[in-house]
C-alpha cells in the first residue's frame, strides 16, 4: 500500500515520535501540575502551540508543492483562509440566538447590515459535516479551477508565483467588502462552541492542539507517501526537467494539478484549525504577506524536507511571539535578517544542518532508498 | 486552437475509443521506409525527394555536411516536422504520416537529442524506472509498486549500459558520457523497435566513445532494435557501421559499406574535393 509507506522510513517514525511525545508531554504538564508550578504549560501556551501547529502544517503543504514540484505558491495563504472561513461560519451558525443581537439564524454582522434572510452560500453551514466537507471542498475547488487554467496554459516559474500572489490579493479584497457576505474587514468572530463544546473551557482549547498536533502527523504522513511514491519521484523530475518528463510520456499538467489540490486541501485544514484557536478569522489572511511568510517559514527550515517545513514554521512563529512581545518594530528586521543569515550560511535550512549530521551517522543506508521503495 | 484539439482528443476521454495497437509488421524486411520524401521550409528544400529503407535489426549511419537535411529527417519520422509529399511507413502497416509524436512514440520510436537531459536529482535506477512503458496517468503511478519484474527489467538494462555499479546514486554526479549511456538506457526501458540517436559521442572521450561503439553495436539485431545513428565523427562511424548512408542537399547521395563510400567520388566532392581518408577521417 502506497500509504503505509512512511511507516517503513526511519526519518518519519524519527518525526512522528518526537511530535507525539511533544504532544503527550504538554498535555501531561498541563493537567497534571498545578496552576503555580514552574513546569506547569498553562491553557494559553497550548493554545498558542496549537496556532504553531497548525501552521507547521500549512508550511508542509507549501513545502509538498514548492520542494518537490518545483511551484513557488505566494498565494497558499488564500487556501488556508478559505478552510479557514468555512469552519468560521460553521461556528457563527453554532452561535444561535446568543449573538449580541439575539436573532435565531442571522450572525450579528448581518443583522448589522440590514440583511432580512441567509444568503444561499450560507445555507448548510449550520451542520457540521457539509462545513468539514467545505472546509477541504472550498480551498480544494479553487485549486483545481485555478490550477487547470495555469498548467494548462503552462503557466510555470515566476509567473505563477506572481498570478497567485494576484490570487490572494484579489481575494483579500473582495472579502474585505461588506456585500460578500463573510463579515467585511471585521470578518467572523465571537465564536462559542465547536461540535457542543466550549470553546472557551480548558479541555476543549486542550482538545484542539492535540486535533491539530494529529492533523499534522497525518497530513505530513499523506505528503511522504506522496513523494516516496512514483508520483513523487515523476513531481522531482517535473521540477527539474519538465519538457524531459512530459518527453517520457507523463502528461505534467495533471500531475501538477493533482499535488496542487491535495496541498490546497492540506492548507484549508490547517485554516480550520487555526480559526477556533484564535478564535477570529478576518480577510488579513488572505494578504499576500502572509503568502510570502509562509514560503519564508519553508525556506529557513529547508525545502523539499517537509520537516524542514515543521521546524520553520515552529521556530520563526515562537521568534515572532517572542520578538513583538519584547518590540515589536523590531519584527520584521528580525525576520529579514533570519532569511538573509540563513541563505547565506544555510542554503538547504535547519534541515540541511540535520540532514548532514543524520547522514554522517548513517552512512550507507540512503543509497539503498531506491530498494526501500518497493 | 489547443483547446479545440483537447475536445477532439476523444481517444484520451473514451478507452474503448483508443485505437488498437497492433504489432509492427516486419515480414516484409524493412522495419522504416521513406519513400520520395520532400520538405522545404520557405522553398528551401531541406529535404529533396528522399528515398531510404532501414531493415530490421539493423544498424544505420547517417552521415553527410552541416545542412543535409539529417535532423530534418529524424524530425519526420518521428512526426515533429509534416513532410510536403512523400509517404513513410513504419514496418508495412503503420503509416507514420497518419500519427502524431506521441503516437509514433508509443508505436515504439524513441529518439535521443543531442543534448543528455537525465533527472538530476533522481538515481539512475529511478531515472530508469520513470522511463519505463507504464500506465502514466495518475492514480496508477500514485499506487505504482516496484514488483520484481519491473525490478529485473530495470537491472537488465543497467546491466547493458554498463551502470549497474552507480545505480544508487544521483544521475547528477554521471560524467557527460554516462548521461549519455542512462539517457539511451531510458530510451531502452520503452521498448523501442527502432532507435533513432542524434550524434552520441559529441564530447566524449576516447574511450566513452569505444564504449558507445560496443553499447550501439550490441543493441541492434533481429528480433532487438534497430539503430539509426546520425553523427559527425567519421573514426566512430567507421568503427560501427555496416552500412552508411550520405546525405546530401536532403538526399542520398551514396549508399554502403564505409570503405566503399569513402571512396565514391561524389561523396569525395562533397566533403571538398580532398582525400576522403584525409578529409573525412
Amino acid at each position: 500500500m502506497w500509504l503505509t509507506r512512511p511507516f517503513r522510513e526511519r526519518s518519519t517514525l524519527l518525526f512522528l515520535g518526537i511530535l507525539l511525545a511533544a504532544l503527550a508531554m504538554v498535555t501531561l504538564l498541563n493537567l497534571a501540575l498545578p496552576a503555580g508550578h514552574p513546569l506547569h504549560v498553562s491553557t494559553y501556551t497550548v493554545t498558542l502551540l496549537g496556532k504553531y501547529l497548525s501552521y507547521a502544517l500549512l508550511a508542509v503543504a507549501v513545502d509538498l508543492v514548492w520542494g518537490y514540484l518545483g511551484i513557488l505558491s505566494l498565494g497558499h495563504g488564500a487556501f488556508f483562509a478559505l478552510g479557514g472561513y468555512a469552519m468560521g461560519m460553521y461556528l457563527m451558525r453554532q452561535i444561535g440566538d446568543r449573538g449580541t443581537y439575539g436573532d435565531p439564524i442571522l450572525p450579528d454582522f448581518m443583522v448589522f447590515l440590514d440583511w432580512d434572510s441567509l444568503p444561499w452560500y450560507w445555507q448548510g453551514f449550520d451542520m457540521a459535516w457539509f462545513a468539514f466537507l467545505m472546509v477541504l471542498l472550498a480551498p480544494g475547488l479553487l485549486a483545481l479551477v485555478f490550477g487547470y487554467l495555469a498548467f494548462r496554459s503552462r503557466v510555470t516559474g515566476v509567473y505563477l508565483s506572481i498570478i497567485t500572489q494576484a490570487l490572494t490579493f484579489a481575494l483579500m479584497l473582495a472579502f474585505f467588502r461588506n456585500e460578500m457576505g463573510f463579515g467585511g474587514n471585521n470578518g467572523l468572530t465571537d465564536f462559542r462552541e465547536l461540535l457542543g463544546f466550549d470553546l472557551r473551557s480548558d479541555a476543549t482549547r486542550l482538545g484542539l492542539f492535540l486535533a491539530t498536533g494529529i492533523a499534522l502527523a497525518l497530513g505530513y504522513v499523506l505528503c511522504r507517501a506522496i513523494v516516496a511514491s512514483k508520483l513523487g519521484r515523476v513531481s522531482v523530475a517535473t521540477r527539474d526537467a519538465e519538457a524531459r518528463t512530459r518527453f517520457l510520456g507523463y502528461r505534467v499538467e495533471r500531475f501538477q494539478l493533482f499535488v496542487f489540490v491535495v496541498s490546497a486541501m492540506l492548507a484549508g485544514v490547517a485554516g480550520a484549525l487555526y480559526v477556533p484557536q484564535v478564535g477570529i478569522i478576518n480577510p488579513g489572511e488572505f494578504s499576500p504577506i502572509f503568502s510570502i511568510e509562509i514560503v519564508l517559514w519553508v525556506a529557513l527550515g529547508g525545502r523539499a524536507t517537509l520537516y524542514g517545513a515543521v521546524i520553520g514554521a515552529i521556530l520563526v512563529n515562537y521568534a515572532k511571539t517572542v520578538f513583538t512581545g519584547v518590540m515589536p518594530d523590531a519584527w520584521l528586521f528580525a525576520l529579514g535578517g533570519m532569511f538573509v543569515l540563513v541563505t547565506v550560511l544555510l542554503p538547504k535550512g535547519i534541515a540541511g544542518l540535520l540532514g548532514y549530521r543524520l547522514k554522517r551517522k548513517a552512512a550507507a543506508p540512503s543509497t539503498t532508498t531506491g530498494e526501500a521503495s518497493a | 486552437m489547443s483547446f479545440l484539439q483537447s475536445l477532439s482528443d476523444r481517444d484520451r476521454v473514451f478507452d474503448f475509443l483508443a485505437p488498437q495497437r497492433s504489432p509492427v509488421d516486419v515480414r516484409h524486411g524493412p522495419i522504416l521506409y521513406l519513400e520520395d520524401v520532400t520538405v522545404s521550409f520557405d522553398g528551401f528544400k531541406a529535404i529533396d525527394r528522399l528515398n531510404l529503407t532501414i531493415d530490421d535489426g539493423e544498424l544505420r549511419c547517417i552521415i553527410g555536411p552541416n545542412g543535409a537535411g539529417k535532423t530534418t529527417m529524424m524530425d519526420i519520422i518521428t512526426g515533429k516536422t509534416r513532410p510536403d509529399c512523400g509517404s513513410v511507413w513504419f514496418g508495412s502497416r503503420h503509416d507514420l504520416l497518419a500519427m502524431n509524436e506521441p503516437q509514433i512514440a508509443s508505436l515504439g520510436i524513441g529518439r535521443k537529442f543531442q543534448k543528455p537531459t537525465v533527472f538530476e536529482a533522481l538515481t539512475v535506477f529511478e531515472n530508469l524506472e520513470l522511463a519505463m512503458a507504464a500506465d502514466k496517468r495518475i492514480l496508477p503511478t500514485l499506487t505504482a509498486r516496484l514488483t520484481g519484474e519491473v525490478r529485473e527489467r530495470i537491472e537488465e538494462v543497467l546491466v547493458t549500459i554498463g551502470l549497474t555499479e552507480l545505480r544508487h546514486r544521483p544521475a547528477g554526479i554521471l560524467s557527460h558520457g554516462q548521461k549519455q549511456w542512462l539517457e539511451i538506457g531510458m530510451l531502452l526501458m520503452q521498448r523501442p523497435r527502432l532507435l533513432l540517436v542524434d550524434e552520441p559521442v559529441a564530447g566524449m572521450t576516447e574511450q566513452e566513445m569505444e564504449r558507445t561503439a560496443e553499447l550501439l553495436t550490441g543493441l541492434a539485431g533481429k528480433g532487438k532494435q534497430s539503430v539509426v545513428v546520425v553523427e559527425h565523427d567519421m573514426g566512430f562511424v567507421r568503427s560501427i557501421a555496416r552500412t552508411v548512408t550520405v546525405l546530401h542537399q536532403g538526399s542520398v547521395l551514396a549508399e554502403g559499406r564505409m570503405d566503399q563510400v569513402s571512396r565514391d567520388p561524389r561523396v569525395v566532392e562533397v566533403y571538398l574535393g580532398a582525400d576522403p581518408d584525409e578529409e573525412v577521417a
